[in-house]
């Protein structure tokens, strides 16, 4: 048995009529999350900073910037102690936070991302705890590497957990939003180097910083260009003001960062703003995801416009075919006369 | 322990009609046959008789009495306590003449079950009848089913904070009874019985009505090729879906689940590249 994929276009952009759809008295066609804020959020944030904290801790250990590691593995097991407290309190029943790990799933982004946690966040305390004691070095250096293998995984899995839900906003970002989230997180453990480190011990911060402050401007330029009208919730409301804003503040951030990074003032200046940045980015994203599935027209119109690409040819007949047999005895397709 | 795999994974068994056969891929290897609803719209009356049987017999807590002001619906939605919700729908055809669409609705139990795959936890498990079920002592409240369902059928339940939806009656069904709002419905606009069944008696009946000049009747999720593999709980519209708030054309979200997995790879690899190239220019 063979199973088909239909590819979706490329790069091209999702192209949806704004305006015309039906639904049910106004009313949406998917739940809207139950997830909290602060907590999820916050913890997309936290998460990030905490991924891309250990990385940049290890790499500063590699390369001699001892006071960056040192103050990059105290954010990072901060950030992730905080996280987890936020998940466990988000859960409706959170004394039963460890049947999380009865299974493991590939299919559940929330399943394998509880599992790197579980490799990540003890590797990011004992790297922590090491480098602050000065304890333990061979095993402090090791849990440091451990940390920063399995730490960028924490910053970009939590796209997928957002991506692979019926929520128009996070599902048809899923091609960009990977992206996105690593340049956020990057542009956050950066800055917060940044902000915390004398400028002399810190450029591997600033070089992240710039780097994903860069990154995260055009990666956030392609997702809304092809989203078409589903970035609408992106750009609109308050998630749009605040997706607004934090485009402020990294456009800022890294300017300050690459000309005035030197400098301990402008340093800690752009480094602050470029953790907020990557702070609303987070929040932004969250409750454009929301938005979108309070309106049914985001699910609707773009669903009847791919039903209306297929009839006409431009998309295969059915998506992915399971199976090569053939069709149960279905419906002629038909149209409302 | 979960045996389930997304069919984003894996392909595997199919049923007689060429869809996936989703007791046999979750490891039933001796499974009665899929047993499901067709909700043949055309006949609903709007009683709501489905509505209270499934509340009585499953004891779903009430979960508010209000009216909306915007129709006969003062249920408007499926929820963690609504399992069956009967929509309606009143149309002006031409000036002067309206008519009611009434329609009850239900978890579509899946063939490729979005709740399903994004569980965590495992407490939404297919049962030997195809049927998907959330196995109330193990869920832990962490609401990712109820952004993954296309359908808006599965919510959180605010007095207990688990998942709750319709389990097509798994414990009537396992003793050969006919699920509660099945059994309560008086025009037989719920039917129940396996779903190769049902599928062959749908076909029929919408024939009938095309005949008989019902031009807009239509069928939803009876086709297994469709995006989620074909509902085992399907149904006999007479408008488009969207006009009783269903999707017009739902794709379960894990078939994505793959390429976005490789983008996340991806990404992650460049996070720590760029980590590792942003230390470089000074040795200790």
């Amino acid at each position: 048995m063979t199973t088909t994929r239909a590819r979706k276009t490329g790069g091209e952009p999702i192209v949806v009529p704004a305006a015309d759809f039906r639904s049910y008295y106004g009313l949406p066609v998917i739940k809207e999350t139950v997830w909290g804020v602060p907590e999820v959020p916050g913890y997309l944030f936290l998460g990030g900073l905490a991924g891309a904290s250990s990385a940049l801790a290890a790499s500063a250990d590699l390369s001699g910037y001892p006071v960056l590691a040192r103050t990059s593995k105290t954010a990072a097991v901060t950030a992730i102690g905080l996280s987890l407290v936020a998940l466990v309190k988000d859960l409706g029943r959170p004394k039963r936070f460890l049947n999380m790990l009865r299974v493991f799933k590939p299919t559940s982004p929330m399943s394998v991302g509880t599992w790197i946690l579980s490799a990540y966040s003890p590797a990011a305390g004992v790297a922590a705890a090491s480098a602050l004691t000065g304890l333990q070095p061979a095993i402090g250096r090791a849990a440091t590497i451990a940390a920063a293998i399995t730490g960028p995984g924490v910053a970009a899995y939590t796209s997928a957990l957002l991506a692979d839900t019926a929520v128009p906003a996070w599902h048809d970002a899923h091609r960009e939003l990977p992206y996105l989230f690593v340049s956020s997180a990057a542009t956050a453990a950066g800055g917060l180097g940044l902000a915390l480190v004398p400028p002399r011990e810190a450029a591997p911060a600033r070089n992240l910083a710039t780097m994903g402050a860069g990154a995260e401007l055009i990666v956030k330029g392609l997702l809304l260009r092809r989203l078409g009208p589903v970035a609408e919730p992106y750009q609109s409301g308050r998630a749009g003001r605040m997706m607004e804003v934090a485009e402020i503040l990294t456009a800022a951030g890294l300017t300050a960062a690459a000309l005035g990074g030197r400098n301990r003032l402008v340093a800690a200046a752009a480094g602050t703003a470029l953790v907020a940045s990557s702070a609303f980015t987070r929040f932004g994203i969250f409750f454009a995801g929301r938005e979108s599935a309070r309106d049914p027209r985001y699910t609707v119109a773009p669903q009847r416009e791919r039903l209306r690409q297929r009839r006409e040819g431009s998309l295969p007949a059915s998506p992915p075919a399971p199976s090569g047999e053939p069709a149960a005895p279905g419906h002629p397709p038909r149209d409302r006369p | 322990m979960s045996t389930h795999v997304g069919a984003a994974f894996a392909s595997g068994p199919a049923d007689a009609a060429g869809g996936l056969d989703p007791a046999a891929r979750s490891g039933y290897a001796d499974h009665p046959p899929r047993m499901g609803f067709f909700t043949d719209t055309s006949v609903c009356i709007g009683c709501k008789a489905c509505e209270v049987a499934c509340k009585e017999w499953n004891a779903v807590p009430e979960d508010g009495i209000e009216l909306t002001g915007m129709s006969y619906d003062n249920t408007r939605s499926l929820g963690a306590s609504t399992w069956r919700h009967v929509a309606f729908v009143e149309q002006i055809t031409k000036p002067g003449e309206s008519r009611w669409l009434m329609s009850s609705d239900v978890c579509k139990h899946c063939t490729e079950s979005g709740c399903l795959d994004v569980c965590p936890t495992g407490a939404l498990m297919r049962t030997e009848f195809g049927t998907v079920v959330v196995q109330d002592d193990v869920c832990n409240g962490c609401g990712y089913c109820v952004s993954a369902c296309p359908f808006g059928v599965i919510d959180r339940r605010q007095s207990d904070g688990g998942a709750h939806k319709c389990t097509l009656c798994y414990d009537r069904i396992g003793d050969g009874l006919t699920p509660a709002c099945a059994k309560a419905c008086p025009t037989e606009s719920i039917q129940f019985g396996p779903l190769d069944e049902l599928r062959e008696r749908a076909a029929l009946r919408l024939e009938d009505l095309h005949e008989a000049g019902v031009a807009d009747a239509r069928l939803y999720l009876n086709d297994p090729q469709d995006g989620v593999g074909g509902g085992g709980a399907f149904f006999l519209l007479l408008d488009e879906p969207e006009a009783y708030g269903l999707p017009p054309d739902p794709i379960v979200t894990t078939r994505d689940l793959p390429r976005m997995w490789r983008h996340v790879a991806t990404a992650a690899a460049t996070l720590a590249a760029a980590a590792l190239l942003s230390g470089l220019g000074r040795q200790s």
